[in-house]
């Protein structure tokens, strides 16, 4: 494989503007597969999980799943799309071992959900991303090709095929070309595929997991040379798994691109594979070998129909969104637009607004959940969610430390007792041993006796050099073995030397 | 009188009276098959033991005190189409050669469910394409009147095994006419009920807007006990309606038209039909208006185009439902030998295990469906369809049913249409509007040519949910004539 050649990306965006486009495949979290009944649990034993329906066996006919109809009706009326009146299933036709009846059944010119839209931010901006439709089909098989150095199907010994996948309901959203984004492209998408993966989550349709594959991206990137208004070919870059992918994905295709233009070639019309290692893509299945897909519609299903009623009763019924939300909290919160997205990238959203419902201020949740547990989520790579502390079990920290008891690097023990699995925070402290040196007679003492024994320093700052007080408080903390308060620490200090 | 000349409505009253037991009844039909099948090939599969079990099973369930259902202990032969969790299932194909199915089709559920006891799997063309058997994979069936001609198609194992005495009910499926052509080239009774009156789950799919289950029987009681038994509401199936089943026990009980409205399709008549069906046919008619029935003639002028918009609809869809059969996860494989890729695999499977008139209608289905040519072949042939439709509707404005001959001639010989695919698909001209348009038709014996001594059918379609009037039709039609004939038709079948 050749290192491709760039163009660095100011060079690329002076000469050429980017038109983006996101495909975005979402794994409903229905109970059951979109045309039986079979479970739908992640990382089941390969292939407990199948019926004749899922595995396409002769004779055997789809029924479509009602639930996850209503959850697409849900996601298109939250990107503002309209709904069909009338729309039919179609088969899109080829041949592939996952695929147990060499057709999925998918939609094709009658999308369930159409022309809509979602506003995204990206540094302040508002901007409008136009959705194409929405429609619903069932995922494939999942297939595992083993031998071979590309994991690819070609060159491999053999491969292993799970069906527990294969009739997963799968919602598709698709954007209209997206234009005028600049240098922001790569940010863009980004904020686009985090916001939709905010609005999945609001929705409860899915669990949005991009590692898992629950939700994958596909990035359509053309470029257009400045002052034209006539599109270039695109690409559709495949295998972007994670939102900091999506970004590397879109500035490397705009950086590949432009070399390419500016040294006269012509962009192939392809499929292209993201590198998750290197950032790079690499050429995937062109147009030209490219499958007739002979699409036609499903004669093994009824048309959909939704009732307009009930659409109107499901728009009603839609939760706030994730936007709206975000407005409201920063306002509730008094946190910039910055800190709040800060705070939705690192999925801290809920759990702080949880900590601050179990009693906790806005600043102590978001200083607890954005630091210290942001970071130990990111040492061991869970998301900060999944993280074997509750918001309660947060909030009470907070409040030790408010009421004194505790000062931060004692809550940072505390709280690592708690992932630990010693218990509830005040298990921890009480089994630890970790409380602050008592009240000020207590810590009063030990100050008296570090004065005694550093006469030098207290005679500095008798005579005005408050600054040397930091030695004594350290000395303080040493000989409380870190368990006092030190700020209180440094005020007794001050006060008992005539320099407060 | 044998059982096996008995009519199922009278053996289930016989072994419900306790005069016979479903065992001797069973073992007479195992012994009629042992006698005449090597004849006929009506089976591609005969489960002595599973039916002697069956049989067994209702005997005891009786002896127990237990109501059951009017076919009870009567044996039927199954299409070897349908799904069966004890039996393989083959389509007459080779792709399917051994292949037993992990569960039974909901047709297949509920013969079971009714107490019939299923003999075995009768053979059919291949994925059911066909109007002969000539094109299943395991050797042509043979039609009981006269061995060196064909049974039908391609329910022609069904309609034999049938005829032959081997069986007094048997199951079909009916895409094209695949019900219909086979019962009256036989002499038999053939009904295909409105579309999704009948379920198709674990009916192996060939065209799916089409494929019809339906029953064959030796008089029109018994095919409207038959269907009763199997048809009605199933969830497992998308298109499956949701009423309940027209009351044609009923009605073929009542075999009376006086008062009817009888409409003959002007357009089923002329040059490619040969003149003794065409007598029959007017016999019929005759007969009807003797009756108390009205009878007029009415033009559907695009039925017409029904054969070639048929012939783009089914290959179409034949394509996409065929495509599963790729060797990766059951039936045949060919050439798995380490050194091919799966694709290599697919395609000499694919080659090696579909007969020559299969891929013919998936090369034209993948054709048709093709970009660039959708719009012009499966989408004008959609627009047909809804023609036909119109033809219908207006049609049954003015009348209770539509007439005309099931097929255009008498059985041919077999082989003698297997070069000509053309040939072939005239069997089904008069049947296949009904496909198109999802209606209820019957086919019902009416007689035998002059040239050739051979039966002729008389096909009567009804709107959708109509499937009663088929039935009041057709037994007052076989009353009448077997009053004037003195016997069933199947009587001057010759002896095997």
């Amino acid at each position: 494989m050749t290192t491709p050649t760039l163009m660095p990306y100011d060079e690329a965006l002076g000469r050429f503007e980017p038109v983006l486009g996101v495909e975005t495949h979402v794994e409903l979290g229905t109970a059951s597969k979109m045309f039986c009944g079979c479970a739908t649990t992640f990382g089941a034993a390969p292939n407990t999980q199948v019926c004749p329906v899922c595995l396409g066996l002769p004779g055997s006919l789809p029924v479509a799943n009602a639930a996850a109809i209503e959850a697409t009706i849900k996601i298109g009326l939250a990107l503002n799309c309209s709904i069909a009146e009338w729309c039919r299933f179609a088969r899109k036709n080829y041949f592939y071992p996952d695929m147990p009846k060499d057709f999925q059944i998918s939609q094709y010119d009658e999308p369930l959900c159409f022309d809509g839209y979602l506003d995204v931010e990206v540094n302040g901006e508002v901007v409008r991303v136009g959705i194409e439709r929405v429609h619903l089909e069932e995922d494939t098989g999942k297939s595992l090709h083993v031998g071979g150095a590309t994991g690819r199907i070609h060159g491999a010994d053999y491969s292993l095929v799970d069906y527990n996948r294969a009739g997963i309901p799968l919602v598709e959203i698709v954007t209209k070309p997206v234009e005028g984004t600049d240098r922001l492209a790569p940010e863009v998408a980004r904020a686009y595929a985090t916001e939709l993966r905010e609005l999945m989550r609001a929705l409860g349709v899915s669990d949005v997991r991009m590692e898992e594959g629950s939700m994958r991206c596909d990035i359509n990137v053309s470029l257009m040379p400045r002052g034209s208004s006539e599109w270039g070919t695109r690409t559709e870059t495949k295998n972007v798994n994670s939102l900091r992918s999506i970004e590397r994905a879109v500035r490397h295709e705009i950086e590949r691109q432009a070399a390419i233009l500016a040294d006269g070639g012509t962009i192939i019309q392809e499929t292209r594979h993201f590198h998750e290692d290197t950032g790079e893509t690499t050429s995937g299945r062109s147009k030209e070998e490219a499958q007739d897909y002979r699409y036609f519609p499903e004669p093994d299903l009824v048309p959909i129909a939704p009732d307009r009623a009930w659409v109107e009763e499901l728009r009603a019924g839609l939760p706030e969104l994730p936007s709206v939300r975000r407005k409201r909290l920063r306002s509730e919160w008094g946190v910039s637009e910055l800190d709040m997205q800060a705070m939705l990238n690192a999925g801290a959203v809920e759990p702080v607004e949880a900590t601050i419902a179990a009693g906790a201020t806005p600043a102590d949740a978001r200083k607890w959940w954005m630091g210290e547990l942001a970071r130990r989520a990111n040492e061991s790579g869970t998301p900060l969610a999944e993280l074997a502390v509750t918001p309660a079990q947060v909030a009470r920290v907070a409040a030790l430390v408010a009421e004194g008891t505790l000062n931060d690097k004692l809550a940072r023990q505390v709280l690592e007792g708690v992932l630990a699995g010693e218990g509830e925070p005040d298990e921890v402290v009480a089994a630890r041993g970790l409380k602050i040196v008592g009240g000020d007679e207590e810590l009063g003492a030990v100050i008296d006796q570090v004065i005694a024994d550093n006469p030098d320093v207290a005679d500095k700052i008798r005579s005005g050099k408050v600054a040397a007080a930091g030695a004594l408080v350290g000395a303080v903390m040493k000989a409380t073995r870190g368990q006092a308060d030190a700020g209180r620490a440094r005020e007794l200090i001050l006060e008992k030397l005539g320099a407060a | 009188m044998s059982l096996t000349r008995r009519t199922a409505a009278e053996l289930g009253a016989m072994i419900a009276s306790g005069e016979v037991s479903a065992v001797e009844v069973t073992q007479a039909h195992l012994d009629r098959i042992a006698e005449v099948d090597d004849k006929v090939h009506a089976f591609l599969h005969v489960a002595t033991e599973s039916a002697l079990a069956q049989a067994r099973d209702v005997d005891a369930r009786r002896a127990a005190g237990e109501e059951l259902g009017p076919l009870a202990g009567v044996p039927v032969a199954h299409k070897d189409i349908f799904t069966t969790a004890d039996m393989p299932t083959t389509c007459g194909s080779k792709i399917l050669e051994g292949w037993q199915p992990p569960y039974d089709a909901t047709v297949t559920a509920r013969l079971r469910a009714a107490g019939l006891v299923i003999l075995g799997k009768t053979n059919l063309d291949e994925f059911a394409m066909g109007s002969s058997t000539d094109n299943s994979a395991f050797g042509p069936s043979h039609n009981p009147w006269d061995l060196t001609r064909v049974p039908g198609g391609s329910s022609g194992g069904s309609s034999a095994a049938v005829a032959a005495f081997e069986a007094p009910l048997s199951t079909g499926t009916d895409t094209g006419g695949s019900i219909r052509q086979p019962a009256a080239v036989t002499g038999i009774v053939g009904m295909k009920p409105t579309y999704g009156g009948s379920s198709r789950y674990g009916l192996v799919a060939f065209a799916s807007s089409l494929d019809t289950p339906g029953p064959f029987a030796r008089n029109v009681l018994d095919a409207a006990l038959l269907h009763e038994a199997f048809s009605g509401h199933d969830p497992l199936d998308s298109t499956s309606i949701d009423q309940p089943v027209p009351p044609v026990v009923e009605a073929a009980r009542q075999a009376d038209v006086s008062g009817m409205r009888i409409g003959v399709v002007k357009e089923f008549s002329g040059e490619g039909y040969q003149p003794g069906v065409l007598a029959r046919f007017q016999e019929a008619c005759d007969l009807l208006e003797s009756l108390g029935a009205k009878v007029v003639e009415v033009s559907c002028p695009s039925f017409t185009y029904a054969l070639p918009a048929y012939y783009l609809i089914a290959p179409s869809e034949a394509s996409s439902n065929l495509a599963r059969f790729d060797a990766m996860r059951y039936g045949l494989r060919v050439g798995d030998d380490g050194t091919r890729s799966a694709e290599e695999v697919m395609a000499l499977t694919r080659a090696a295990g579909f007969g020559p008139e299969v891929k013919r209608r998936i090369m034209l289905g993948t054709y048709a469906l093709s970009s660039g040519y959708y719009d012009a072949y499966y989408g004008q042939a959609q627009k047909v369809r809804t023609l036909i439709t119109r033809d219908f509707e207006a049609a049954y404005e003015q009348v209770d049913v539509l007439i005309s001959p099931t097929t255009p001639t008498t059985a041919f010989r077999i082989g003698e249409r297997a070069d000509d695919p053309m040939a072939m698909y005239l069997a089904d001209l008069c049947t296949i509007p009904s496909n198109l348009t999802g209606n209820a038709a019957i086919s019902v014996p009416c007689g035998l040519a002059d040239e050739d001594d051979l039966p002729v059918g008389l096909q009567i379609m009804a709107p959708v949910l109509g499937d009663d009037r088929c039935y009041r039709v057709g037994a007052a039609v076989e009353a009448a004539l077997q009053s004037r004939w003195g016997a069933p038709l199947l009587d001057k079948a010759p002896a095997l």
